[in-house]
């Protein structure tokens, strides 16, 4: 257990410290450092469901606040979390399975995970207990008017669980099988997290097609490997690459891309509104994905996406799926931007005459300010790629409610009340 | 933990490059103790190291950066107040970080930068030789020196390794608790270690920054004088270091060998010192064998780049994006806070939690409101401001650039502008503060104001509707009274040469019977010190009695014992009352009538030592004011005016023509002389004033003398002699009514500048010289002098600046003069008739 805070406290300082760059990294350290988490937490006798998620939720709000900015923090602790949800009731409705309308609850994790099969009705039914209902499963449960014994069936989970004290043995098998199924399931989600490029790359063939003009600004690695993917399949594409400062990361881009033999224009960030009408699409990355389809991208991409608007080019947002984030922009939670340093735009040395603050009222007369990220609202994304397809951004709350539960919604708040 | 750091090390952070360039560990010496006065009077109370910087200690900025900047192993030096630092840093995160060890030594005697490194060194050599034994604690260090973790201090490991720990084998990276940085070292050290490989005189990369000095007040932005170095170009070589630059008036002076060895050099007055250093261990031994450096600066580097036997090196390292700089003074403070709050230092800016503080958010326009503020809604918090948590603010309150620390309370209608609010400090309603230092549990009670440049330090209280003067300086501790000159010779503790917090203390004794608005009788008591008796007289008027240190017993009236026991702390007595008589007694709480700060304040203004006040303005927090910047302004071009001017005249005066007393006339050469030293006379009568009417030092004066002399070509004599003719001619343009009111006049001017007169009188030949010039002035160009000569005469006698010999040897010149030539011999025959009378009776 001392092992695991060192961990913990290792890698909140790096977070704190700003010294991992990239949701996926971050996504990928978190869900790992969870995993660790659930694996050694010691379970009680009783409602072990509880207890995992209240070490989870504990280490994920330290992990949150250490960087409140990285998004994908959040979300991976509240996916997390939501296996264990699904997992537990996977385990309690496999118990009383032959007591229920259908008896193939075991699958239940691996349809969850696959998101196409028709979820057991148990397992939604049992769902619903925990979250409000979302429209697709109320359509889909209906018919078996599972609906209406939601109620009748908690009281009897409940009944269950009062019942596993007197039984130890299967407790202790089954205390196993949660921690284990939870564990699977999280290497699952550490599997896409690792493929999500992979993922995304594989449908660039039917974005980008023959002779096409694409726009990107700065660099994104999940842009690189999708023009690489449509690249590898012999697709011939020019991309116009604006630089992206004030990091200038768009220079990187290029001469990746023209490494790879893609033929390249580099503009300056001021050029895009003269240059977005000869594109055929604005393809960018993103720093996370809100709930109402709106993103956080890099600082630029509103301007560049009302460009694109103006000239009714398509706007395509490509993104892993660990950077869908349940929140709403408008979320007070939600850390907007992150304000980085300033020298980054200019060299201290150089102005330090002008941030003299001995003259005058002491007040200094030059702010320099570098914030991190725009806001797109989604009227202006005309297509949301994900590891699992291209969306509208009006479907990503569908998305939500498949991977993540509505209790977790809000970590923070909960812990600080 | 000891055992983990040998394995898990080399793992950690981000630094790839860093292994390969170090095999040792890197290690790190920090001092806690900046061995300046400039933050008195608060460091008299807590170690400037602790002291919050955007409500962070300093010294959380300083490790922080040494952490993410690589280094593992830190000596954390202390000093001052070292229980303190030692008792923080238990306490904080710092001493349980993977990859990052702590540890801290404790040195009660040293005074300086240069003990400290001298101690270390000694320490190093110690435990390199007698490495692995097991020794106990005492052995190794003295009593006095040591802090580890008590605990792992039993464990013959932990001494081992205690042991181990202070061998400083490797570079080090010397730094001062007080600085903040967010520079990346790998290539600064990877320069160093280069240099050292092709040459192992290099001992020591300073770090340096650019950053414009002001044109107009001659200081950098941080508030510290101009800064002139010399670089070589090329190899980045210091060849010059000078900081004092200010009296040298833009001038300064190379060595000739220096432009002759370098084929080219750059003179920079743009660059800042961070005071981060990458020494060699070298460096420590250089310091023990040159036991008088103290100063890092002023002693150790200016000290390696004169001496040419050993031929060590420094050389620079300047970095361009990334920040550095060095807490010196009050402005570097502001300047500093107002960087962070500007996101320079990021990422240690107050949002991003490396401290482990509270969670604060960046809101627009640089405003920072932690999590738990209560803000009325008619309250306005301008930008740039910091707001720490647990924070209540009043309605219609105004605060702008400023930083308030943890838990205070504002009330209503407070404005605040540019200050720094530490912990817990009560601000009542109406009080208005402007550029300022506010220390922890401070009180302000309502309509108190407080002027720019402020500083209040711990626990003080401000009374109601007072008015703190600009620049003041308020303590519960007393000035101390011995002033040292040797500004960094003295950072001791608490206790040296500092009074006890009041000598005096004024108390009101209300006796009452019945009730209590009735009868309130002012008694009188006096006190004396520790159970002795206290009398009373009963009179109406309160009464001041020395405070020993804790308690005070005495009986007044007859009617009760009285016991007052004084705690330190809290600044109060505890009054404890035996009750002998059937009155009942209560006394009132005027206790500290003796303070400065207002009715019911506690607190002593301290004066701003002497000579100091002109530059007061300088360091402190608050901007310069419009009308300084002026006077600078027009300091700098006189400055300029006269370099000029100078330049113009001296040749033709300094140097004689050859051939002027080949072929010229002697009367000639005679009227020359004659032009010069009535040149000369106007020239140093023109110094005097100027010295009077900008209160110059003495030595500077002396300085400028002496240098006009040396241009002119006169002697020692001519100065004397024309010194005491400005003096006295100031004297005489002091309006007067009287020849009495002339005589103290004269005195007065005398008085003042006697030391500076007394330089230029080493012998009675100088002396005599004083006495005829002033025979000629009474002759000649300042009659009013002539009928109170012998008084004057009488005066120099008695200040001990013209010697009983140089009178009569005087008189004796006089002796077979013309009768015209002795009037004033003659005047003052007493006063010498008396002198030989006097020496008569001495033989």
């Amino acid at each position: 257990m001392p092992d695991m805070e060192i961990m913990i406290n290792e890698f909140v300082a790096q977070l704190t410290k700003r010294k991992i760059e990239g949701s996926q990294a971050t996504a990928r350290l978190t869900a790992e450092l969870l995993r660790t988490v659930v694996s050694q937490q010691r379970l009680p006798p009783t409602n072990q469901a509880m207890a995992l998620i209240e070490a989870v939720r504990g280490v994920g709000e330290r992990l949150i606040s250490a960087n409140p900015v990285e998004l994908a923090v959040g979300n991976i602790v509240r996916r997390v979390l939501h296996i264990i949800r699904e997992e537990n009731f996977s385990v309690l409705t496999s118990d009383t399975g032959n007591l229920n309308l259908s008896a193939e609850t075991d699958d239940e994790d691996t349809d969850e995970q696959d998101n196409c099969s028709v979820p057991s009705v148990a397992a939604l039914a049992a769902r619903n207990v925990l979250r409000a209902p979302s429209l697709h499963a109320l359509l889909e449960t209906m018919p078996n008017s599972a609906v209406a014994c939601t109620e009748e069936k908690s009281n009897f989970f409940l009944k269950r669980i009062v019942m596993s004290y007197s039984f130890p043995a299967e407790k202790f098998a089954r205390s196993r099988k949660l921690k284990l199924d939870v564990i699977e399931a999280v290497n699952e989600l550490i599997d896409d997290i690792d493929t999500c490029h992979e993922q995304i790359s594989e449908q660039a063939v039917e974005h980008i097609h023959q002779n096409k003009v694409i726009l990107t600004l700065g660099r994104s690695r999940t842009v690189l490997e999708f023009f690489c993917a449509a690249k590898q399949k012999q697709r011939s594409f020019r991309v116009f690459v604006a630089e992206g400062a004030p990091r200038y990361q768009g220079h990187v881009l290029a001469k990746e891309l023209v490494a790879r033999g893609v033929q390249t224009t580099l503009i300056t960030d001021s050029a895009v509104f003269s240059l977005v009408s000869r594109v055929n699409m604005v393809l960018v990355g993103a720093h996370a994905v809100m709930a109402n389809g709106g993103i956080i991208a890099p600082i630029g991409l509103n301007m560049v996406a009302l460009a694109a608007r103006k000239y009714a080019v398509p706007f395509v947002v490509v993104a892993g799926i660990h950077k869908l984030c349940p929140l709403y922009p408008h979320d007070p939670e939600v850390s907007l931007n992150g304000m980085r340093s300033p020298s980054e735009l200019l060299e201290f040395g150089k102005f330090s005459a002008n941030m003299e603050f001995g003259m005058g009222s002491g007040a200094p007369l030059l702010h320099v300010v570098n914030p991190a990220f725009d806001y797109v609202p989604p009227e202006l994304v005309n297509l949301l790629i994900t590891d699992v397809g291209g969306h509208n951004p009006s479907y990503m709350y569908r998305l939500i409610a498949d991977y993540y539960s509505a209790d977790d919604f809000v970590l923070q708040r909960k812990s600080t009340s | 933990m000891v055992a983990k750091k040998g394995g898990s090390r080399g793992g950690g952070a981000s630094e790839v490059a860093e292994e390969d360039l170090a095999r040792v560990p890197l290690q790190a010496i920090l001092l806690a103790d900046s061995f300046a006065q400039k933050f008195r009077p608060i460091t008299l109370e807590r170690p400037k190291v602790l002291l919050p910087l955007v409500n962070v200690p300093m010294i959380d900025y300083t490790l922080a950066w040494l952490e993410s900047a690589g280094v593992e192993e830190v000596f954390v030096f202390c000093c001052a107040h070292s229980k303190q630092v030692v008792d923080y840093l238990d306490n904080s995160k710092w001493f349980d970080q993977p990859n990052f060890s702590v540890t801290t030594i404790e040195s009660h005697n040293s005074v300086s930068a240069g003990d400290a490194l001298r101690l270390i060194y000694e320490r190093n050599v110690r435990t390199f030789r007698k490495n692995w034994r097991m020794w106990t604690v005492d052995e190794i260090f003295g009593i006095d020196c040591l802090r580890w973790d008590y605990k792992d201090t039993r464990s013959i490991h932990a001494i081992a390794y205690l042991g181990a720990g202070l061998d400083i084998n490797g570079d080090f990276i010397l730094i001062s608790g007080d600085t903040v940085s967010n520079m990346l070292l790998t290539q600064a050290l990877r320069e160093h270690k280069e240099r050292r490989r092709k040459d192992s005189n290099a001992v020591m990369t300073m770090v340096v920054k650019q950053s414009k000095p002001s044109p107009v007040t001659h200081q950098s932005r941080l508030g510290t004088e101009e800064l002139i170095i010399a670089i070589d170009p090329d190899t980045k070589q210091l060849l010059y270091y000078e900081d004092k630059a200010d009296h040298l008036k833009g001038t300064i002076t190379l060595d000739k060998v220096l432009l002759a060895d370098n084929p080219s050099i750059s003179l920079h007055n743009d660059k800042q010192d961070c005071y981060i250093d990458i020494c060699s261990p070298e460096v420590l031994s250089l310091f023990t064998d040159n036991f008088d450096y103290q100063h890092l600066r002023r002693h150790f580097v200016k000290g390696l780049l004169v001496d040419d036997i050993m031929g060590y090196k420094i050389f620079t390292h300047e970095i361009h994006s990334s920040y550095a700089a060095r807490i010196d003074n009050f402005r570097s403070y502001d300047t500093i806070s107002k960087d962070i709050i500007q996101r320079w230092t990021f990422p240690l800016v107050p949002d991003v939690q490396i401290f482990r503080n509270c969670a604060t958010k960046l809101e627009r326009q640089g405003m920072y409101r932690a999590s738990g503020v209560r803000q009325s809604r008619s309250a306005q918090i301008g930008p740039f401001s910091v707001i720490g948590n647990g924070t209540t603010i009043g309605d219609n309150t105004v605060i702008s650039n400023s930083v308030v620390g943890e838990g205070c309370t504002i009330g209503s209608n407070v404005s605040i502008e540019g200050c720094y609010i530490w912990h817990t400090v009560t601000i009542e309603d109406g009080c208005k503060l402007r550029h300022a230092i506010v220390c922890d549990g401070v009180l302000m009670k309502s309509g108190a104001i407080l002027e720019p440049g402020g500083v209040l330090s711990f626990k003080v209280v401000i009374g109601q509707q007072f008015v703190v003067p600009a620049y003041s300086k308020v303590s519960l501790l007393r000035q101390p009274i011995k002033q040292d000159s040797d500004e960094e010779l003295e950072y001791a503790d608490e206790g040296s040469g500092i009074e006890t917090p009041c000598n005096f203390w004024k108390l009101c004794f209300l006796t009452f019977s019945g009730t209590i608005s009735n009868t309130q009788d002012k008694l009188n008591g006096e006190l004396r010190d520790d159970s002795s008796e206290m009398r009373c007289r009963a009179a109406s008027e309160v009464y001041e009695f020395p405070v020993g240190n804790h308690c005070f017993v005495g009986v007044v009236d007859n009617m009760f014992v009285l016991v007052l026991v004084f705690d330190r702390r809290s600044f109060s007595f505890l009054v404890m009352i035996h009750n002998l008589g059937s009155k009942g007694v209560c006394v009132s709480l005027t206790n500290h009538c003796n303070h400065q700060v207002g009715n019911g304040g506690v607190g002593f203004i301290w004066s701003v030592s002497e000579g100091g006040h002109d530059e007061e303005w300088r360091q402190s927090i608050a901007p310069i004011p419009a009308d300084k910047l002026i006077e600078a302004a027009q300091a700098t071009n006189d400055d300029l005016y006269r370099f000029t001017q100078d330049g113009n005249v001296l040749p033709p005066s300094g140097e004689l023509e050859p051939g002027s007393t080949m072929n010229g006339s002697d009367s000639d050469e005679i009227d020359r002389i004659r032009e010069d030293s009535a040149y000369f006379e106007r020239e140093v009568e023109a110094t005097f004033l100027r010295a009077v009417n900008e209160n110059i030092k003495e030595d500077l004066v002396i300085l400028e003398v002496n240098s006009l002399r040396l241009s002119y070509n006169l002697t020692s004599e001519d100065c004397a002699g024309a010194l005491f003719y400005s003096m006295m001619k100031f004297a005489l343009d002091v309006p007067h009514s009287s020849a009495n009111e002339l005589v103290k006049n004269a005195g007065d001017v005398i008085t003042t500048w006697q030391k500076l007169l007394g330089y230029y009188l080493p012998s009675i030949d100088e002396e005599i010289e004083v006495i005829m010039k002033f025979e000629e002035m009474c002759l000649e160009s300042a009659k009013e002098y002539s009928s109170v000569f012998v008084q004057i005469l009488h005066l120099l006698y008695d200040k001990d600046i013209i010697k009983e010999e140089a009178i009569l040897s005087w008189a004796a010149e006089k002796e077979g003069a013309d009768e015209s030539d002795k009037i004033f011999v003659k005047q003052s025959e007493k006063l010498i008739q008396w002198l030989n009378e006097a020496s008569e009776e001495e033989d």
